[in-house]
């Protein structure tokens, strides 16, 4: 038994070193790297993400280089095809991201090298969302964003112009991250008012229950940037 | 070589044949073998976890709380009328310790939070696997027959569809997989039953082909079949894959089926409508008629705009007859008795306009290199043979060929098939999801006599769609019919009487929900009659305003004559009213000036209303809500006293947050409301 368990875990050893592709050359470098589009997004565990992640080398006056190797690393059960690329005729390198098997933030990083061979990287935050978290950002969808978030599209305006006082976007973790849970708990149970800060926060109490204001919560954390960090929780005690 | 063997072999018989010598070694041996036992219990695998779990907690700030939770040796989950026995927690100590939720290694994280108790439910109704298992690849991976591999994370909605046949807030990939079954009409050649003996039901409405040959062309056929998606990159028709020559002798055994139908097709002149002018005067009543709130087009970005319930527009002038669009204009129920789109009671005029606008957006390219020879008799009957083969009556309506029964297998408990019996293409992962979503993606693979078609779904489709079909599973058959939550099945409630007929004319219950019928697009009118003043509703329908500037769908304009309207208003004031309250026991003004100031100050403060409503459209700038500027005209004052004091009571889907108003305040708000008659600043110049 033992020695199978042994055996396999050589035998899965290889495979892993074989599963990694071919090294490519880059034909270029350059200094730096940007995202284009597709970090922070909201996937599920396991899944791959809606969107692709785009990423851009740029040189030091920030134009863009074709040919520059970039490769993306992440936590275990992170999966990305392809692992490494080369930049396209604009620069650009696309990856389709599959998120590990738990919920929760995850930080990818992506790297590539100079012309000293030095390397310089990114680190892209992505987010998947369990079951808890799914709940809340349904919630925001339907009642909160069009407050909190400024951004417009054709199916739906912001409201955020139109109010006196500004509410924050969720994904604002200077704010909330110094709001406690029961802080939060409070100014979206009974309101504003009831934290003397603004009516034009609704109370929502008396219409969302309490595993969604959870939800909602729980989803405020997840997106959180700066990442939240709970506190009381002592994970190695020194 | 061989003699070096035979004599080691030798030498070793002779050592065996003393018998005191004989005796040593087999006690032990047997010796060797009593300690297998307890060392195999010693060296296994969820005895290492459990030390792994120990050193792990051992360093946290809550060692000793978790360490009291602890509990060595094989833990167990017992729930007979569940059949569960789940010895999961052996290895997944932390499961149920929250403050373990930050823990990333694996198996000792926390559960994510979820609505169900792990003790209630166990684990392997959820996850699948072998509950009873104690290693990790028995558990996990096993592929016997009568045994599930663990079901992986992205499916994992799958598994809240055995009991939750209504959409749930947090599984959005098992809510759109279903969708899709029955958008994209998979559930009309594969039946599902559900535990409830319910059947799911198409909502792809394919249209009759009885009279095909009124409306488009056979060469229009023949390119469709080839490909459905070049004409309409939104099309829920699946691509056959069918060879020139079949695609050739179907679209010629439809075409010499179609039987005429009077009132299809009306004199078209395209001389009299086709100047410049027209065709912006077609653009206006186009966009006036809100055709777009149903219809989509693709702009010039390549993106698709507009709603989703009637076909694409982009090319139609591509496919239907110039004479058939506008008879169908008139009267879209003469060709298609079942069909959504309303009559709109247009002038020959207008009729003449639309149909000059719609008919002029084609894609010339995409018949333009079909040309059919006339097919002879034997190319119709192959053609008929094919139809029947392909089972195209199981979506659309074909004279003389009936709908088939079974037509492909049922799918009710796809979500359990044993990997035993499954064919995997080679190379692939032989797992059952890996096996559904291939299929999906390339039925054809799979062997070329199968019939199912090829969709072209993306990966997060195909995923979703898998998800739902994952969720058809043995278990949720047997699990207890008291844990089954049913989806709400639409009633079939139709208006009654003269204005039962109206409304089905101009199709409001394509749109609008009334008692438990209808589309969701457009509000619920199953209490209109409580809600809206008659007069305000009268002048509605004459020429609908939208009540909220930022929706993109709107009402449509149906051209009714004054009595037409006068019967549908007194049907919808009468009929159309809730049990909860008497319409008029509040009056429609009269209300004292200190109430009205009193509503005021608690619209604009306390209650802050403005944020998403405009009531002074000089000061107010809220638009999330309906603009409140006539609202006194437009609303009864019970209905909106009622509708602050509990706005889900009466419409359970408006995200206008309940505030627990008091009576008090309710009566002031309503008062306050009421004097919004004219829209304030106006008039006042
Ligand atoms: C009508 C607009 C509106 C809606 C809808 C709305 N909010 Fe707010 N929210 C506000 C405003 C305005 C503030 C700022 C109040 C202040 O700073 O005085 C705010 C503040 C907050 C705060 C405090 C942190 C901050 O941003 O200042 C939280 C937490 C919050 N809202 C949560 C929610 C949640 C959860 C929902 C959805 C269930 C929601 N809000 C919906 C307008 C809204």
């Amino acid at each position: 038994m033992i020695f199978a368990m042994l055996l396999s875990a050589a035998v899965s050893g290889c495979d892993h070193k074989k599963a990694l592709p071919p090294a490519l050359t880059a034909k270029a470098t350059g200094t730096a790297i940007v995202v284009v589009s597709g970090d922070k997004q909201l996937g599920s565990p396991g899944s791959q993400l809606p969107q692709p992640l785009i990423l851009q080398i740029n040189d030091d006056q920030g134009n863009s280089v074709t040919g520059a190797i970039v490769q993306l690393a992440g936590p275990p059960g992170v999966a990305f095809t392809p692992q490494q690329i080369l930049t396209d005729d604009n620069g650009q390198a696309t990856f389709k991201v599959i998120m590990g098997g738990i919920n929760g933030r995850y930080e990818l990083t992506a790297s590539s090298q100079d012309a000293h061979g030095k390397t310089f990287s990114l680190t892209i935050p992505e987010f998947a969302a369990g079951y808890q978290q799914e709940v809340g950002y349904e919630v925001n969808q339907k009642y909160c964003s069009r407050c909190h978030n400024p951004d417009s599209t054709s199916e739906q305006v912001s409201n955020y112009d139109n109010l006196a006082v500004k509410p924050h976007r969720f994904s604002d973790g200077v704010i909330y991250n110094n709001i406690s849970e029961t802080d939060l708990t409070t100014i979206i149970t009974h309101g504003g008012a009831a934290m003397n800060r603004s009516a034009l926060m609704p109370p929502y109490g008396w219409t969302l229950n309490k595993a969604e204001i959870q939800g909602v919560i729980a989803y405020i954390r997840l997106i959180s940037d700066p990442p939240y960090v709970a506190p009381g929780v002592v994970y190695q005690k020194h | 070589m061989q003699t070096n063997n035979k004599g080691s072999f030798s030498s070793i018989r002779a050592f065996l044949c003393d018998p005191f010598r004989m005796f040593g070694v087999v006690s032990v041996i047997l010796l060797l073998l009593l300690t297998v036992a307890p060392a195999k219990d010693y060296f296994s695998q969820w005895r290492s976890y459990q030390r792994q779990y120990l050193n792990l907690i051992r360093n946290r700030g809550d060692a000793v709380t978790l360490l009291r939770h602890f509990q060595g040796g094989i833990q167990q989950i017992w729930i007979p009328q569940l059949g569960v026995i789940d010895r999961c927690q052996t290895c997944h100590v932390g499961v149920a310790e929250a403050s373990l939720a930050d823990v990333k290694e694996q198996p000792f994280r926390a559960h994510p939070p979820i609505p169900h108790k792990l003790t209630e439910f166990g684990c392997v109704i959820c996850h699948r696997g072998q509950g009873a298992a104690t290693t990790v690849s028995e558990a996990h991976h096993s592929k016997m027959a009568g045994e599930e591999p663990i079901l992986p994370m992205r499916y994992i909605e799958a598994s809240c569809g055995q009991c939750h046949h209504e959409p749930l807030e947090g599984t959005p990939k098992l809510n759109q997989g279903r969708l899709m079954l029955a958008r994209y009409g998979c559930v009309n050649c594969h039946a599902v039953t559900l535990p409830d003996g319910s059947t799911m039901q198409g909502t792809d409405n394919p249209p009759p082909l009885t009279h095909i040959a009124d409306k488009t062309t056979r060469e229009w056929i023949y390119a469709w079949l080839k490909d459905p998606t070049s004409y309409s990159a939104s099309s829920t028709m699946p691509n056959f894959l069918f060879s020139d020559a079949d695609a050739s002798d179907i679209s010629a055994f439809l075409i010499a089926n179609s039987t005429p139908q009077p009132g299809d097709s009306m004199a078209y002149s395209a001389t009299s409508s086709g100047s410049a002018s027209d065709s912006s005067a077609g653009a206006v009543l186009y966009g006036e008629s809100f055709c777009a709130s149903c219809h989509a087009t693709q702009n010039e970005a390549g993106n698709l705009v507009g709603g989703d319930l009637g076909p694409e527009l982009t090319n139609v002038g591509t496919k239907v007859k110039p004479g058939w669009l506008m008879a169908w204009l008139k009267d879209p129920h003469t060709y298609d008795p079942t069909t959504k789109m309303p009559q709109y009671r247009w002038t020959d005029q207008q009729l003449q306009t639309l149909t000059a606008y719609v008919a002029g957006k084609t894609d010339p390219d995409f018949v333009a290199n079909v040309h059919l020879q006339p097919a002879t008799q034997a190319q119709i009957a192959h053609g008929k043979k094919l139809v029947i083969e392909y089972g195209c009556a199981s979506c659309h309506e074909i004279t003389g060929i009936p709908k088939p029964d079974n037509f492909a297998p049922d799918l009710s408990r796809i979500g359990s098939k044993p990997l035993v019996q499954l064919i995997f293409l080679p190379g692939m992962e032989q797992s059952l999801p890996a096996y559904l979503a291939e299929k999906i993606r390339q039925p054809r693979a799979f062997g070329p006599s199968l019939h199912m078609p090829k969709y072209s779904f993306s990966t997060s489709q195909i995923e979703d769609l898998t998800t739902a079909l994952l969720s058809f599973t043995n278990r949720s058959f047997t699990l207890p019919p008291n844990l089954q939550i049913p989806a709400v099945q639409d009633t079939n409630y139709r208006p009654a009487g003269q204005a039962g007929q109206l409304m089905a004319n101009i199709n409001c219950l394509s749109c609008h929900r009334i008692n438990g019928n209808g589309g969701t697009m457009a509000p619920d009118l199953s209490w209109e009659g409580s809600s809206v003043q008659q007069p305000w509703l009268d002048t509605f329908l004459k020429n609908p305003n939208t009540l909220r500037p930022t929706l993109i769908r709107r009402m449509p304009k149906f051209n009714l004559t004054d009595s037409e309207r006068t019967v549908l208003t007194n049907y919808m004031m009468t009929v159309y009213q809730t049990p909860a309250f008497e319409r008029d026991e509040m009056p429609l003004s009269g209300y004292s000036p200190d109430l009205v100031e009193k509503g005021r100050q608690l619209f604009y403060s306390k209650y802050a209303c403005q944020s998403c409503h405009i009531v002074n459209p000089n000061q107010d700038k809220g638009y999330i809500g309906p603009t409140l500027t006539t609202v006194g005209a437009r609303l009864n004052a019970a209905w909106i006293f009622h509708y602050l004091k509990d706005p889900q009571a009466i419409r359970p889907e408006t995200i206008e947050p309940n505030q627990h108003i008091s009576d008090d305040d309710a009566q002031a708000l309503t008062a306050f409301l009421m004097t919004q008659k004219t829209i304030a600043g106006q008039g006042a110049k």
